[in-house]
């Protein structure tokens, strides 16, 4: 390979990195570190000037290495990636120097030091791209199908808007029927219907789709690969089902906690708002005179610390329905704040209080007491707002309790190689920017298994994660970044360590086949399940393994010139 | 007692900072975005995974006279490659007793979480860090030699 000719572009980026740092110091300074043929600076690197100044340098000094120290490589690194490129430089023969988040901006009242610590930055970009390697990306395949995890409003969504663009969709449910939560529910909060003619129509979309295929009842066994190329192995009815997808939803819904609060299990008079709904739907609720509710039960606690967002709404609904069912009834809502966000809730609030539901407010520290010995007959509350204990009459109450992960979550989160966070919930790979997807590619999320959320958004985030899957799945074909592990089978000693920690399943023990080398055992890289996070690299304990652009030499390269070592 | 803090804060240490892609890194960048102020002490290297820093590099690091080494990972339970930081962690209880059977003070070498969301604790990390350092004094470890 040729001598190794560095171009070094430094940005003043406007006043963001010149107003501090003292660019032309820099650009001076870089153009005496080792392999570097050219420094320049430019006001702004990422314009259409900076840009064709990259490209121009490369030919004009005959490059084979660039580094730009400008902002950071998180927005900015496929931009110059793409200047080398087109100017005929591999793109991995790129480095990013980071000198405007990591420098400029946080050490605004020191220029000097600024300075300083900008060129010993430039100075480990220089060092490590001496090192860099020209790298290939992978491409592969997408298997044109899709799997949806849970039969829900979530799912359903999501599959229908799949199976509707012309793609085939696996339907996992673990229940015999489709619909999920909502076939539970006896109305739906603001407008008053009943669930079953909503889920009926979508539940006959289903059914009656040549491309959605449904699997009920049946669970998830096994999932291995990657995007664009999964095998899936379901129990079906205790049968063993087998089929490829190209991208994975998960919508397997939560569940509704059954609280040890308020004597709930042990007092007849004592329902969950879930259990209140299914005595309405049943028609065995019976009369009731005076009825209580009481929010939070369980949620907003330390071991449960978050809202579940739809119980509020929840008690608003029923009392309101317990007034309709009989007007004289005196109804009370015991809650700790309330969550009656947009323009239809607050609405919806405001009808429950003029037909005649009372609320009032009460404090963890202070929480309602239940009297009564074979079943409730009054609660005590002390009412924040008023700042008197109140003793109610109570013949009925009524818990809201908030909706909890699936205990299955864990098993399934483990299987497919993505996260749970708080409350055993899903974790999405950006709480803002990338709320229906996982960091794993390929898979996706949406509805109460990822956070408690409503019928409207549940459906929301279906299609969110629909219209997420389809792009791979139109693309036909995925790219992955080149920074996939690579092995050295003549140093591998085929100890495995490498095996042991990787969290892909990406590296197996193998018979090298490689002549010469024929019958030894070594790793082996599966680079398209590889997802370079080089732990493997750091677990060989000879330097066989390496991570494509962070190799061992390349982070060695960047300590020795920080360290002033060469 | 005075002096002797008067001589120390002449001492400018050099620490470096390993932080991941995911977390650390972007916690690193939120807290440039928001103009958090911090010491000019700290250099950062950027790898995908706090499991990718193998222990030699930074013992190499610390026998090369930096005065201190971060490594910096996204929070347990929430790492990009699911289970990259545990190795991490595991690899942090170690290495700290192996720095100080070779006469590297251990303190030298910090593991922290840092979110995507906390720029403000980057910046916490980075103060506290660099006082520490400033606190133990240069690393002499290569004089001793």
């Amino acid at each position: 390979m040729a001598a190794p000719r560095i171009g070094v572009f430094i940005c003043h980026c406007g006043t963001n990195i010149g107003g501090i740092v003292d660019v032309p110091q820099v650009v001076e300074y870089a153009k005496g570190l080792p392999y570097v043929a050219h420094a320049e600076a430019n006001m702004y690197t990422c314009s259409e000037e900076g840009i064709s100044s990259i490209k121009h340098g490369i030919k004009e000094y005959d490059l084979n290495r660039v580094v730009v120290a400008s902002c950071t490589p998180r927005t900015h690194q496929p931009l110059f990636r793409n200047a080398c490129a087109d100017a005929g430089l591999n793109p991995y023969l790129f480095e990013f120097v980071n000198i405007r988040e990591h420098c400029s901006w946080i050490h605004m009242q020191n220029r000097r030091e600024a300075t300083e610590k900008a060129k010993e930055l430039v100075k480990m970009g220089v060092a490590k791209a001496r090192w860099l390697d020209a790298q290939e990306e992978f491409e592969s395949e997408v298997y044109p199908a899709a799997m949806v995890i849970g039969g829900g409003v979530a799912g359903m969504s999501a599959a229908l808007n799949l199976a509707n663009q012309g793609f085939e969709v696996h339907l996992v449910e673990k229940e015999p029927e489709l619909g999920g939560r909502l076939l539970k529910l006896n109305r739906l909060f603001t407008i008053n219907k009943e669930p079953g003619e909503l889920v009926g129509n979508i539940v006959k979309a289903m059914e009656g789709h040549s491309n959605i295929k449904l699997h009920m009842p049946a669970v998830v066994k096994a999932a291995s690969g990657y995007i664009g190329n999964f095998d899936i192995s379901v129990d079906e009815g205790g049968k063993e089902v087998s089929f490829k997808v190209g991208v994975i939803i998960v919508a397997t819904g939560a569940q509704v906690l059954k609280p040890e609060l308020y004597r709930y299990g042990e007092l007849a008079n004592v329902l969950t708002q879930l259990d209140l709904e299914q005595r309405l739907k049943d028609g065995e609720l019976g009369e009731f005179q005076n009825v209580v509710m009481i929010n939070c039960v369980g949620a907003r606690i330390p071991e449960r610390p978050y809202c579940s967002r739809v119980c509020c709404m929840t008690a608003i609904k029923n009392a309101a329905l317990m007034k309709e069912i009989n007007p004289e009834a005196r109804v009370y809502v015991l809650y700790r704040d309330l969550m009656t966000y947009g323009v239809e809730f607050e609405e919806y609030y405001r009808e429950a209080k003029e037909a005649g539901v009372r609320f009032i407010r009460y404090t963890p520290s202070n929480p309602p007491q239940v009297m009564g010995k074979e079943k409730v007959e009054s609660v005590k509350v002390y009412d924040e707002l008023m700042d008197m204990e109140l003793e109610l009459p109570c013949d009925l109450l009524v818990l809201a309790t908030p909706l909890i992960a699936n205990e299955d979550n864990e098993e399934l989160s483990k299987m497919l190689k993505v996260p749970i966070g708080d409350g055993g919930f899903f974790l999405e790979a950006h709480i803002k920017l990338r709320p229906v997807e996982f960091a794993m590619d390929g898979i996706y999320v949406a509805g109460t298994c990822r956070w408690p959320a409503d019928i409207r958004e549940s459906i929301a985030q279906g299609y969110a994660a629909a219209s997420e899957a389809m792009i791979p799945l139109r693309q036909g074909k995925v790219k992955v970044e080149a920074i996939t592990a690579v092995v050295d089978p003549k140093i591998c000693k085929g100890c495995g360590a490498c095996v042991l920690v990787c969290p892909f399943d990406a590296i197996e023990l193998k018979k090298s086949e490689i002549r010469g080398l024929e019958g030894k055992i070594v790793s082996e890289v599966n680079t398209a399940l590889c997802k370079g996070c080089g732990l493997c690299a750091a677990a060989c304990p000879n330097g066989a393994v390496q991570q494509r652009g962070f190799t061992d030499t390349q982070l060695l390269s960047m300590v020795n010139a920080l360290s002033g070592k060469r | 007692m005075q002096n002797t803090k008067e001589v120390k804060t002449e001492f400018e240490p050099k620490i470096l900072a390993f932080c991941c892609n995911w977390c650390a890194y972007a916690g690193a960048d939120l807290a440039g975005v928001s103009r958090f102020q911090m010491p000019t002490d700290v250099r950062v290297i950027r790898v995908m995974c706090s499991g990718r820093v193998p222990p030699e590099l930074i013992i190499r690091a610390l026998a090369n006279g930096l005065d201190g080494v971060m490594v910096l990972g996204c929070h347990p339970g929430e790492c990009h490659y699911s289970e990259g930081n545990y190795l991490t962690r595991r690899r942090a209880h170690v290495l700290k007793r192996l720095l100080d059977y070779i006469g590297i003070e251990p303190e030298r070498f910090q593991l922290r979480w840092v979110s995507a969301a906390e720029g403000a604790k980057f910046s916490a990390v980075v103060k506290e860090t660099t006082d520490k350092i400033k606190a133990l004094g240069p690393n002499r470890w290569v004089d001793k030699k």
